[in-house]
């Protein structure tokens, strides 16, 4: 059993040994094999995890790739005009990464101050009962489903954008922007509170010392200490904003074009993957295979700024 | 109530302490005390831990504001002006009284804007690089960083970190400065330059310094106020305390008997 062990996967023997076997050895055997079993389960259910990624990966590429011998990389990445399934095609996928930004700075626009100034209210000034009635309600918040985010976009913001903005289109990247800036407000929210939270309190008293204001130390001292970690927050909210599918399909429309117009109807990448999923796009054709191209486009994009976070939060001292 | 022996400097008091009460909920960690701190003298506070030291000191500049299950009652006076009063703005007055925390907090900015932060902030009228130099000079630490004033602040040593942190304080001209064990986290060499730049300080400010070390209060304060449990037991010279104390607790204490 160990020697099979070992030669499949060394990495996991090696954490067995040092675990288990110090205290194991004067254990008697039986204990010894249940607890092996049980630590075979756990690590096999880890494994499963970690198998459906590379599995996703895997197919990600291995789509991607028919596309790519079709279309030349250059011109997906710099081509102005996505118009894969109709006549003439063309596979530039910038109106599509123009969507998904206008749509997620548009989020940011709102979810970033929001979140900030809600953040520095709940760590700096909220006594410890608002605080935790507050917590809790901002969970709610990201609790809610998107679809349910997507409905109120259609029917209840953009009717008032329409009534303000009357060149607001029915479909538009604003009320987009309007939920998924709500949507992310709990991340950055409740990542930014924790990041002000870690700030010691020797540090405030220092500065209050000086004959600070609260806001002073909150926004000088306090803020600029957790500033990585705060910017973490908010890069882990853009990679949010930036995979959110439901709502963008819903309420800003499936018309891919370049345009900083934020009151008009745009397509963001995943809601073109939606598109060619609810379509009856044959399978193996270009335009089945375009929707795997975006989405390893998305997957590379997510995965960049959640790697950016991660360094931040991880960042040593010095 | 333990035996008390309370001589008053017969210099001017900067600080007037009257029947000072700190109360965290129901725990009373500072009882009825009264204590003046007399003006360009540096001024002891030495008792064992927990004794209420540290609670005494920061009320002196509102700290305790921050602490919502913490309750004072009686005065300080301040020149005449009761501080505790609630119409006193504590931010107005922490401009005139700093502190000195027992581990060094400079803030993560440059050693530079270190010292800068608490006159600007304040609005003071100041002529930048001339207040940095000349706060660093008094804080015995200029000849260390003239040549990186840019610097992240974290990047010094403790030692440096303190006295930086001693400078930023100086830096606002107060009229009094409390220490609370300044040089607790500091090795020998460190201390005794601090130490120095106390007996330097005590020229244009006066100090209130808290400190577990009797040869450190013996070396460098004027008047020593020994507390016990809360209370201020024994107050007076400081060479009259460490060589001919009144009570049996403070001579104790002193020795090293207990505490
Ligand atoms: N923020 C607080 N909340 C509750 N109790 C407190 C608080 N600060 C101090 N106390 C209590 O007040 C008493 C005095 O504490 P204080 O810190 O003033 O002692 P100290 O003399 O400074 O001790 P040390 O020499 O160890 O620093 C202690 O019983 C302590 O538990
Ligand atoms: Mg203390």
């Amino acid at each position: 059993m160990e020697r099979r062990w070992q030669r499949r996967s060394p990495v996991l023997f090696d954490w067995l040994r040092k675990n288990l076997s110090t205290q194991a050895q004067t254990m008697p055997l039986y204990i010894r094999i249940k607890e092996k079993i049980i630590v075979f389960f756990l690590a096999a259910s880890s494994f499963v995890s970690v198998f459906i990624t590379a599995l996703i990966i895997y197919i990600l590429f291995s789509e991607s790739a028919g596309f790519f011998k079709k279309v030349p990389l250059g011109d997906f990445l710099f081509g102005t005009r996505w118009s894969p399934l109709l006549e003439p095609a063309s596979y530039g996928v910038l109106p599509l990464i123009n969507g998904t930004f206008l749509v997620t700075a548009g989020a940011l626009i709102i979810a970033l101050p929001v979140g900030l100034l809600t953040a520095i209210y709940l760590s700096e000034y909220a006594s410890n009962k608002t605080r935790q009635f507050l917590k809790p309600v901002l969970e709610i918040l990201s609790g809610i489903p998107t679809v349910v985010y997507g409905y109120f976009a259609l029917t209840f913001i953009t009717p008032i954008l329409q009534t303000i903005i009357p060149i607001t289109e029915v479909f538009n990247a604003a009320s987009a922007s309007i939920v998924v800036g709500i949507m992310t407000l709990p991340i950055i929210t409740s990542l930014s509170d924790d990041a002000l939270q870690t700030v010691p309190r020797s540090l405030r008293e220092g500065a209050y010392a000086l004959g600070a204001t609260r806001f002073e130390v909150s926004t000088q001292i306090v803020l600029i200490s957790a500033l990585p970690r705060v910017g973490a927050s908010v890069i882990l909210a853009v990679s949010r904003a930036i995979g959110e599918t439901m709502a963008v399909t819903l309420a800003a429309g499936a018309t891919p074009k370049m345009t900083a117009n934020i009151f008009e109807s745009v397509q963001t990448m995943t809601a073109y993957i939606v598109e060619v999923s609810l379509g009856d796009t044959p399978q193996g054709t270009i335009g089945y295979q375009t929707s795997f191209a975006v989405g390893l486009l998305l997957f590379i994009i997510t995965l960049t700024l959640n790697f950016m976070a991660q360094r931040l939060l991880y960042k040593k001292k010095h | 109530m333990n035996q008390q022996s309370i001589t008053k400097p017969y210099e001017k008091a900067v600080v007037e302490v009257k029947n000072l009460s700190v109360f965290f909920n129901q725990n009373e960690a500072v009882k009825k005390v009264n204590l003046s701190i007399p003006i360009n003298k540096v001024t002891a506070i030495i008792g064992p831990s927990g004794c209420g030291k540290s609670t005494l000191l920061r009320s002196i500049n509102r700290m305790h504001d921050f602490e919502p299950i913490a309750r004072l009652e009686g005065n300080i006076f301040l020149e005449g002006e009761d501080i505790l009063l609630k119409s006193v703005d504590a931010v107005s007055l922490r401009r005139k009284i700093g502190m000195v925390f027992q581990k060094p907090n400079p803030f993560p900015k440059t050693i530079y804007e270190n010292i800068l932060w608490g006159p600007k902030i304040n609005g003071f009228k100041i002529n930048e690089d001339e207040l940095v130099e000349q706060s660093l000079r008094q804080a015995a630490i200029w000849d260390e960083v003239k040549g990186r004033l840019f610097d992240s602040a974290i990047s010094l040593s403790g030692g440096q970190q303190q006295r930086l942190c001693i400078a930023r304080t100086i830096a606002m001209k107060p009229k009094v400065i409390l220490m609370d064990e300044p040089c607790s986290a500091l090795d020998p060499r460190s201390t005794g330059r601090i130490e120095d730049l106390i007996l330097e300080l005590k020229n244009e400010y006066t100090i209130v310094i808290v400190t577990h070390n009797m040869q450190q209060a013996a070396r460098i304060s004027d008047y020593t106020a020994f507390f016990y449990d809360g209370e201020l037991i024994e107050y007076g010279n400081t060479s009259k305390i460490f060589t001919t104390p009144v009570l049996k607790q403070t001579e104790d204490y002193i020795s090293g008997r207990f505490g």
